[in-house]
Parts: structure tokens; sequence; C-alpha cells
């Protein structure tokens, strides 16, 4: 079976895409409607002027011949010669009367057969004529076919017929053909002028809305051009302003428009470069006594054994609470790179169930700590483009939570592939947090509840540098937990950077979750 | 200063925190020098000799970046940029001016005297000492030198251990994490950058097209090997 293109759409996008397509498609469809209508009406109104003068020019002549004829005919003496030599005598003078300027042919019906102008054939009078002309008195006339004995062309003619009362009352019907060749010839010369002029009206209205057409829409394309242009991040391209004044200030509105876009966006830009050195100063500007601080801290923490009671105890405060301080305040610098935009991926080619069995390793100790099981899925080695500082720090993040809300229970780490992406879902059985929460967690420093105490030392900001993270990547991470029923979260990051993910190879729900009832 | 003490040269703006590291660095058994400024440091560093350099990425005058990169030109003693700006690119750009490792502030004693110490520790080879071959290159371990026919190539010392452990496994597929412990001293470190940077620059000293390496091999989802050897053109 062969499938056949079809059609209709590339039509439709034609004429829906091209403005001066649909005009000059409609303007066209107008002026043949338009120039039909007034052809038609020219051409029936000529012939019928035409053939009706030549009608009554036609019956003219065939009465007065008839006249001639049905005189003749009467005054014959039927002892001196036959009725039928007269006849023929008759015919012969109006064959030759009637070819005299090619006017008429002549049929005379005789007794015997038909005698008539040579080369006729007589079979162009109509039968109906005939017996219109047998019934009854009168002059008949009707439109016909002449048609010829010898190779000439059938012309187009009128037949009139009547009847010539002879001597004895036997009635002898005479029937002229009139040619209507040269009114034809005539009517074909203005039908043919009619359809010429009306070509030329048609192809040059049809030009003209087409320049027209294109008049309006050049500063229309121009317009869009440029926005397209604007849209391509080209911000200080311009519309040249001319013609009327309606084009004149639409380019003129583009400008002003592109002006503004322009200068918002310098705008932005200035704050966000203000923004990241602002971020990179205080970073520098902190770092720097916080490392002395930290040195001498350490120095100290060193030696605490050697000091009274008091002193070695502020000295393990001063230590320990420098290390949440300086987390808090690496996580900080690293949310607000985020807000300024400045944070970049590092990428590398890294297989991702490597990356969580070793960040799972990494964090063994903190789980013996809980009595917590640490249990790694990851059937097979799964590659992916990925910065492998970032991914680890989420993974780092989603464990030790993990870990700190998993009531003791196991923690399982699944990491699976599919064509477009890879995702590693961190599943614990702990507290929990209701399907309402599963949004909140990753809120800046929130907490399911205030009072409790932030043991495993987190800042309050893992979950949303973890969400910064994923999103920086292209990818998900989503949160799924019910009270009880403990929580799992889902990183799922496409496979080659810069692609998007469309669905995880892991569910986000568990399987083993409850199921409401 | 005393004989056989190593010698560490502190470049900080920073009064107190360069008082500080000369402190701590002293308490450790080295021999320590400080000088302020990025202008002085070249003159400093020819005048003073040291095993190690410690450099602060932002100085005053002359940035940390070119300091790097003047004292790379004049010798391969290591040099441990110290860093507040813990970005990708001011580190890159730190490591690709030749800088050997880096430590961000704020540091622990312990973790800068512990990558100290690792950048000082010379690889005593015990084992497959002599000569060894990677691709067309030839490396001579008890010389420390690496030819490629009769031509010397210049490496810094850590460059050639990098070159060394690779040329020391052909065909084994080194991970970056792996290639951090055995060459860097790391244990659980996750900055693979370094290992990277340094790739690219050792390829741009010994690969005859670093755009297509062929004696350090990328193994994609792993890490690097040694290419396959071939004859010496």
């Amino acid at each position: 079976m062969i499938e056949l293109p079809d059609l209709a759409p590339v039509r439709r996008t034609l004429w829906s895409r091209s403005l001066p397509f649909r005009v000059v498609v409609t303007t066209l469809m107008a002026a043949l409607t338009m120039l039909a209508a007034t052809g038609w009406f020219l051409m029936d109104q000529s012939s019928r002027g035409i053939l009706d003068g030549k009608k009554q020019s036609s019956l003219a002549e065939a009465s007065v011949v008839l006249d001639g004829m049905q005189r003749d005919l009467r005054s014959l003496n039927l002892r001196q010669a036959s009725i039928n030599e007269r006849l023929t005598q008759l015919a012969r003078d109006a064959a030759y009367r009637g070819s005299v300027g090619n006017q008429y042919y002549v049929v005379v019906a005789g007794p015997v057969s038909d005698i008539g102008s040579a080369g006729l054939d007589y079979g162009s009078v109509p039968e109906s004529l005939r017996r219109a002309v047998l019934a009854a008195d009168g002059v008949y006339s009707t439109p016909t076919e002449i048609s010829f004995a010898d190779a000439r062309p059938m012309v187009p003619g009128l037949a009139i017929g009547s009847a010539m009362p002879a001597p004895g009352g036997t009635r002898y019907p005479v029937y002229f053909l009139f040619t209507n060749q040269p009114e034809a010839e005539t009517l074909a010369v203005v039908q043919r002028a009619t359809t010429i002029a009306g070509l030329v009206v048609l192809v040059s209205l049809v030009a003209t809305v087409w320049l027209v057409a294109l008049q309006v829409l050049r500063p229309i394309r121009a317009a869009r051009l440029a926005a397209e242009r604007l849209a391509a991040g080209h911000l200080d391209d311009r519309m040249a302003v001319v013609g009327t004044e309606d084009l004149a200030s639409l380019a003129r509105s583009m400008n002003r428009m592109a002006g503004e876009l322009d200068r918002k966006i310098t705008q932005l830009e200035d704050l966000s470069s203000v923004q990241q050195q602002f971020v990179s100063d205080v970073s520098h500007e902190l770092r720097t006594p916080l490392t002395t601080v930290r040195m001498a801290a350490d120095v100290l923490y060193e030696q605490r054994e050697e000091f009274a009671a008091l002193a070695a105890r502020s000295s393990e405060l001063l230590s320990t609470e420098l290390d949440h301080f300086e987390e808090l305040l690496a996580d900080l610098l690293e949310i607000s790179r985020f807000d300024a935009g400045a944070a970049e991926l590092s990428l590398d080619d890294v297989d991702l169930s490597r990356i969580a069995a070793e960040e799972l390793s990494a964090q063994r100790r903190l789980a013996e700590g809980y009595g917590t099981a640490l249990v790694l899925d990851a059937p097979q080695a799964c590659i992916a483009e990925i910065d492998p500082r970032r991914i680890r720090r989420v993974l780092r993040n989603l464990i030790t939570n993990a870990i700190e809300h998993g009531e003791g229970r196991p923690i399982t780490v699944h990491v699976r592939a599919d064509e477009g992406a890879v995702a590693v879902a961190v599943r614990d059985h702990g507290v929990g947090f209701s399907a309402a929460q599963a949004h909140q967690v990753f809120n800046r420093f929130w907490r399911a509840d205030p009072a409790r105490r932030r043991t495993v030392g987190g800042t309050g900001l893992g979950l949303s540098i973890a969400m910064e993270d994923a999103r920086l990547h292209g990818g998900w991470l989503n949160a799924w937990g019910r009270p009880g029923q403990g929580a799992q979260f889902r990183l799922t990051v496409p496979r080659r950077a810069g692609d998007s993910v469309l669905s995880s190879p892991w569910p986000v729900v568990p399987d083993d979750a409850e199921v409401p009832a | 200063m005393s004989e056989g003490m190593q010698r560490i040269l502190v470049v900080d703006d920073d009064v107190a925190l360069s008082e500080m590291l000369q402190l701590v660095l002293r308490a450790d058994g080295f021999d320590a020098a400080w000088c302020s400024s990025g202008e002085r440091a070249v003159e400093v560093f020819q005048r003073y000799r040291p095993d190690l350099v410690l450099l602060d990425l932002m100085l005053p005058g002359r940035d940390g970046v070119d300091v790097c990169r003047d004292i790379r030109a004049l010798s391969g003693v290591p040099i441990v940029m110290l860093t507040a700006k813990s970005d990708t690119r001011d580190v890159v750009a730190g490591l690709e001016a030749g800088a050997d490792d880096y430590v961000a502030k704020p540091f622990k004693v312990k973790e800068l005297l512990a990558r100290i110490h690792t950048r000082l520790r010379r690889h005593v080879p015990t084992e497959n000492s002599g000569v060894l071959t990677i691709g067309d290159l030839t490396i001579n371990v008890p010389e420390h030198t690496v030819r490629r026919g009769a031509d010397l190539i210049a490496l810094t010392p850590l460059e050639f251990d990098l070159l060394l452990a690779l040329a020391r496994r052909p065909r084994h597929a080194f991970s970056r994490d792996v290639l951090l412990e055995q060459v860097w001293g790391y244990r659980h470190a996750s900055d693979t950058r370094l290992v990277n940077v340094h790739v690219q620059r050792l390829r741009s000293k010994i690969e005859h097209d670093p755009e297509h390496p062929e004696i350090i091999v990328t193994v994609r989802g792993v890490g690097y090997r040694a290419g396959d050897a071939r004859e010496g053109s």
C-alpha cells in the first residue's frame, strides 16, 4: 500500500503563515468571480443583440424572396410547363440571389424531391421545422447547423420556412438557411477581447495587491526581525525609523522597548556582578581571620591536657563551635553563590554507583554511633556526566540526614540508570514527615520540630544547597515521606550534561510504602 | 637557620595569619620565612631557597597566580596555594599556573601540615627502581629524569610522581581518587580538579598532540591509564 503524502497541512501552513499569500488568494478569488459574472453578462447581451438583429433581417429578406416566388408560382400556366420545372427554376433563382454575398441557402420541397442550392446537405433543414411548415400556414424559424454535401465545415445558422400555395391547391414548402458565420466570428472576436481584458485586469490587480501587502508587511517584518534579534540577545540593535506615521511609530516603540530592555538587563547584570564581588570579598575578608582563629584554637586544643579544667573545656568548646561556624559560613557562601548565579559545574564522566558506595562507607562510623545499618543497592555501573564534588555533597547530605532521622533502622541507597538519566535514592524508615512537608524540607533553615536539636551538626542549609546542586545539573531532587513510615529522597540527573530529565529510573514513592486506607 | 631543617616560605599579606603559620611550622620542626608582598616574593624566594612555598592567592601588588607562574619558571619546588576562594575558576587558575596543591581557608593545622609533609616527602622507590618506559618516554627513577630519545623533558616533582605512578602499573586504569591518594597523599578527598588540571599540564609537556593524548589516556567513567607502548619516533 502506498502512503500518499498529506498535502493539506502544507497548504494550511502556507495559508496561515503568509499574509501576502492570503491577501493575494482572496483577491484572486473575488476578482475571478467578478470578472466571470461581468464577462458572461457582456457576452450574453452582445450575442443576443447581434443574433436578434440578424434574425429580423433574415426574416425580412426571406419574406421578400418568398413573396416574389409566390407571385411567380401563382402566375404559372401549368399547361406550358411542369410544376417541377418551375419550382426548380424558382429555387435556382433564389439560390443564385442568396449566393450573392453568401447570404443564405434555399431548399424547395418539390413534388418529387428537394431542390435547392448547390452543395447543400438538405438534411440541414430540421425535421421540426418541416413538420411545422406542413402543418399550417405561416413563417417559422429555428436555429440550426448548416451542413454541406461537400467538404465544407458545418456553420451555425437560422432556418426559416414557409409553404407556397401553387395552382391546384398543393403547398410547396420553401426553406431558407441563413448562415450566422460572420456574426459568430464577430462574437468570437468580442469574446476574445473580453477574456484578454479580463486577464490583464486580473494579473495587474493581483500584482498591485501583492505589492501593497508587501509594503504594509515590510515594516512589520522588520519589527519581527528586530524583536527576534533582541530575543537572541543583540540588545543594541535598533530599527530604522522611516515611512508613514503609523509605521514610524511602530519602529519608535520597538526601539524604546529595546532600549528599556537593554537598560534593565545591564542593571541586573551590574547588580549580579556586584553581588558576586561582594560574596567573594566577604569570603576572603572573613576567612583569613577565621583561619588564624582556627589555627590558634587547634594549637590550644592540642595542648588542652596541660591546661586547668576550665581552660581545657573552653578550648574544646571553642574548637567544636568553630567547626560549626565554619560549616555555616561555607554553606552561606555556597547559597549566595547560587543566588548570584555564580555557581558553575565542573563536569566529569563518573560512575554514580561508585560515588554512592564511597560516600556510604565514609558515613559508616557515624551510622555505627546510631546503630544504623547502611545498605547499598547498586546493581550496575551508572556513568553520567556530572560534577562529582557537588553530587558527593548532595549524597553526603542525604545520607547524614537519613542517619539523623532514621531512628536506628536500616538505610538503603538505591542507584539506577536508564537511557537518559541516573538516579540515586536514599530511603530511611525513621520518623518521616507528612506529605505537606515534602516541599518545606528544602526551605532554608527549616526544621520539622523546632525543639529538635541538630545532633549531626547540620546547618539547616544542606537540603537547600542539595536542591540547588540538582537544579544546576538540570536534574531533580524529590522528597517523599509519611509519619512513621520514614522518608525517601531521590536525586535524578541527566546522563549527558545539558539534557533535561524527562523521567526518573527509580520511583520516588517506595514500593514498601503503605497505601492509606 | 639550622642545618638539615626544611625551609618553608610563607607568602601572605595578613600579618596575624603569617605569624600563626610560622609559629605552627616552627613547632613542627620547619624553618620558616615570610614575605608579605607579591612583588618581592620572587626575590625572597631566590635568596631563601625554600623547599616548599605556601602562597596566598590574593596578594596586594602582584597577584598570587602570577607569583606562582614566576616561581614555577625558576624552579620545580612544591607550591601549595592558600586560598579563600574555593570557586572552581580561581582554584583551576592557580593550579594551571603551576601550583601542586591548594588548601582552602579556613584549614585545620593538622590538615595543612599533612599536605606539607606529603609534598616534601620524596618518593623513595623501593621496587621497580631503575628505568621505566611509558609511551615513547624513558623515566630514570634514581636520576629523576624523563627523556624522549635524547631530549630531557623538564617536569616538576609532582608531575614526575604522577607520571611515575601511571608508568609503574601500565594498562592499569587509575581512578582519580586513587591517584589523589598515591600522588597527593589524600585519604578521603573528593577534589578531582587537582588530578584533572595536573594531567592536562603533564599532557601539554609530554604528549605529541595534547588534544589526542596517547601517553596518558582517559578511561571514561574511571580515570586515567598509561597508553600502550609504542616505538619511539
